[in-house]
């Protein structure tokens, strides 16, 4: 089983990313299981066909610590799993332990198994490494494989720069390596040029050029992926696309990542080129 | 009456614990590493936390206990423990010189996601290890479980450590769970009378058990060595006493190692001794020698002997788990009536296992995993019990309800003699039944009027 965590900043569209991607992996026959790893705990509602999923520490909370795999994972699109690590309401708690506490669970409740038979795990992270609990998912024996979703804009690389950091550390005494990176394009001039480039710079790769296409939001309002909405699509094929991209991916490599000031010069460099 | 406020309607609570009958999980991780020969434990988290660990160890064993700590402070719950860890273990090996150091995390290095598999390996890396030692961990926050689940992470974390021989080596690893000194003495003599070749981890008789020398010995002798741990892995079998305890790291070297594993009961009393010494009698191929037939006579006499003073009574328990299963099963096979157990350990399965074992005792028991003493006291309030059998927290109950009292489990803070004298096996069983006895006929004694005041009982 391949074990790939999805990072990268908010609202880059990592969740659609992810799970137009896992639609593509059902499709193509895998078997998967989506974690989503966000307190807002929506990170399989276009898979599920909505908000309709109790999160694995709302169930701990209300049902004690007797909690089943069938009380928390649930059949969603294609045959693929879907689980919700979920989390405390802004403000309070610790989200990081949360997701520590349901990756855990998951894990002494078998959902690993070889029985289960699972192809993919794929982890959807929110936003940055911030902490230790964020890191969960690319620990020694967690994650092995990561893909950082990011666009052209300063922000976006900023994050994955930074997340590359994250791995960086993790990478150095276990076997997490960065896959590369996802452009989900936000159509800035020289997009796929400068993401290829900082991947490069990274020492990885762009594994996929996801062009900007308003059928994805027109699927979201139906609460479904792109692949399932239309299947006819142009977008759906994207999607695939990036899911045979990942699926065929053999480069796996321990980043390099980025000072500042190169950052800086890269989006100076093909910010100002002609488009 | 210290414990006057404790009303006797029960009111559903759940928010709330009041005298939880659990605590720490690194306390059990610091027992168990204990019983590695040669081994500092180290608390990664606070120094609060390793000092409360070590005095309540103390406290029991009456014995020094010592242990290092990663001594947190606001930057290193900020920055993440990294740096304090490595420093400590290079501490630790330059001054204090173990061959072994076992981490057991915190509350807060936990929470903060301290990953300790990545922090030895920079250790590692940083040659912060030298050649030899080694260094194991689990991760024991305290708000998970209690300090049961603690000691099981830690003997899984001992586990971990096997390494899967070319050849088995005949032995059987024997995990004894949370048990005293004087009991993990008593587990080898019996497994050495069946003729079994046992390899127990951990094994903490003859370090908390130890005697006054005039010389301290920082690592006394006692202690699984680690090779052995490490040779684990190429056992002939499992046996793990106590699903709470020993089960985790028993499946672990059936899944990594091969290594069949079989878990049962914690052995006290009868049946518990009797399926522990057939287990053992099975896995070696060997017939039980006359010796253990003999002992288990004498328990059997006694038991006959006094049956007419245990029948029937009324029995109050709170302890750990796996103790209180093996407990319960006694109690109840000499015929007095185990009527409220508490144990503050989780798990709905002890619930089951409980109302299994009195399922022939005609009458509904009161029983709760996850519960507390209090609650405890309350079912005493409204049924009476005629002996209460628990830690040394008991004594506050025991005194508000004037009842007979006899000191078991973890922990013992106010008498002596549970680190030297076993209460697992036959002759275990023989002295749990002296000490119910003696509290039941000295109340007897006490209580009686003139007319029935007997010199004989």
């Amino acid at each position: 089983m391949r074990k790939v965590a999805i990072y990268g900043k908010g609202g880059i569209g990592k969740s659609t990313t992810t799970q137009t991607t896992v639609a593509g992996l059902a499709e193509m026959g895998r078997k998967v299981m989506v974690v989503g790893c966000d307190p807002k705990a929506d990170s399989t509602r276009l898979l599920l066909g909505g908000l309709a999923q109790k999160s694995v520490l709302d169930t701990l909370r209300e049902e004690g610590e007797d909690v089943e795999l069938a009380d928390i994972r649930k059949q969603s699109f294609g045959g693929s799993w879907s689980v919700e690590s979920g989390g405390p309401e802004p403000g309070v708690g610790c989200a990081g332990r949360g997701i520590i506490t349901s990756i855990n669970m998951l894990e002494s409740l078998g959902a690993y198994e070889e029985s289960e038979g699972l192809d993919y795990a794929f982890y959807d992270v929110l936003g940055d490494v911030v902490c230790g609990g964020f890191a969960m998912p690319i620990r020694d024996g967690k994650a092995q494989e990561i893909y950082i979703v990011c666009s052209g804009e300063m922000m976006a690389m900023y994050a994955a720069n930074n997340i590359c950091k994250g791995i960086m550390k993790y990478a150095q005494s276990g076997g997490v390596r960065l896959g590369g990176l996802i452009c989900n394009s936000r159509n800035v001039d020289n997009e796929k040029e400068m993401i290829e480039e900082l991947a490069r710079k990274l020492g990885t790769q762009m594994i996929y050029f996801v062009p900007r296409d308003n059928d994805v939001q027109r699927a979201e309002i139906n609460r479904k992926t792109v692949i399932e909405w239309n299947p006819e699509a142009p977008q759906a094929d994207e999607y695939r696309g990036l899911a045979q991209a990942i699926d065929d991916n053999e480069m796996f490599v321990i980043p390099t990542p980025l000072e500042i000031e190169e950052l800086e010069q890269l989006l100076l460099d093909f910010g100002l080129m002609e488009a | 009456m210290l414990l006057r406020h404790t009303p006797k309607e029960i009111s559903e609570r759940k928010a709330l614990m009041i005298n939880p009958a659990k605590t720490c999980q690194p306390i059990g991780a610091m027992y168990a590493a204990l019983g590695i020969k040669d081994c500092l434990p180290h608390s990664h988290g606070s120094q609060g936390c390793c000092a409360y660990h070590r005095s309540t160890l103390t406290r029991h064993y009456k014995e020094p206990i010592s242990a290092a700590t990663s001594s947190f402070t606001e930057g290193a719950s900020v920055f993440g423990g990294q740096a304090n860890l490595v420093q400590a273990i290079d501490n630790i090996f330059t001054v204090y010189e173990p061959k072994v150091v076992a981490v057991h995390t915190t509350c807060l290095s936990e929470t903060i996601g301290d990953d300790l598999p990545q922090i030895f390996d920079k250790a590692k890396k940083d040659k912060k290890v030298p050649e030899g030692k080694t260094v194991l961990g689990a991760p024991t926050p305290s708000y998970v479980g209690s300090h049961v689940t603690g000691f099981s992470n830690m003997v899984k974390a001992m586990a971990a450590m096997a390494e899967q021989g070319e050849q088995k080596n005949g032995k059987i690893n024997l995990i004894p769970g949370w048990v005293e000194p004087a009991d993990m003495e008593e587990i080898k003599r019996l497994a050495g009378l069946v003729g079994a070749k046992i390899n127990m981890f951990p094994d903490t008789s003859g370090v908390l058990d130890g005697p006054l020398t005039g010389k301290y010995k920082m690592f006394p002798d006692g202690g699984t060595s680690i090779e052995d741990i490490k040779a684990s892995g190429g056992g002939i079998g499992t046996l793990a006493l106590g699903e709470w305890c020993s089960a985790d790291a028993a499946r672990l070297l059936d899944t990594t190692c091969k290594v069949p594993c079989s878990v049962i009961d914690m052995p006290f009393g009868l049946k518990a001794t009797d399926r522990f010494i057939d287990a053992l009698r099975t896995i070696a191929g060997t017939s039980v020698p006359d010796e253990i037939a003999i002992e288990r006579g004498k328990l059997v006499d006694m038991v006959s002997d006094m049956h007419q003073y245990l029948y029937g009574k009324k029995v109050a328990l709170v302890g750990d788990p796996d103790q209180l299963i093996a407990m319960t099963e006694f109690l109840v096979s000499i015929d007095m009536s185990p009527v409220h157990i508490v144990t503050g350990t989780p798990g709905k399965k002890f619930e089951k296992r409980i109302k299994e074992i009195t399922a022939d005792m005609g009458r509904e028991v009161n029983v709760k995993a996850a519960g507390d003493m209090f609650l405890l006291h309350q079912w005493i309030k409204n049924e009476p019990v005629d002996l209460i059998i628990g830690n040394t927290y008991c004594k506050y109950i025991a005194r508000d309800e004037d009842l007979p009292f006899v000191r078991w489990g973890f922990p013992i803070l106010d008498r002596q003699g549970h680190q030297h004298f076993p209460t697992v096996g036959y002759k275990g069983g023989l002295r749990l039944l002296e000490q119910i006895l003696g509290v039941l006929l000295d109340r007897k004694d006490r209580d009686d009027p003139e007319e029935k005041f007997e010199l004989v009982l």
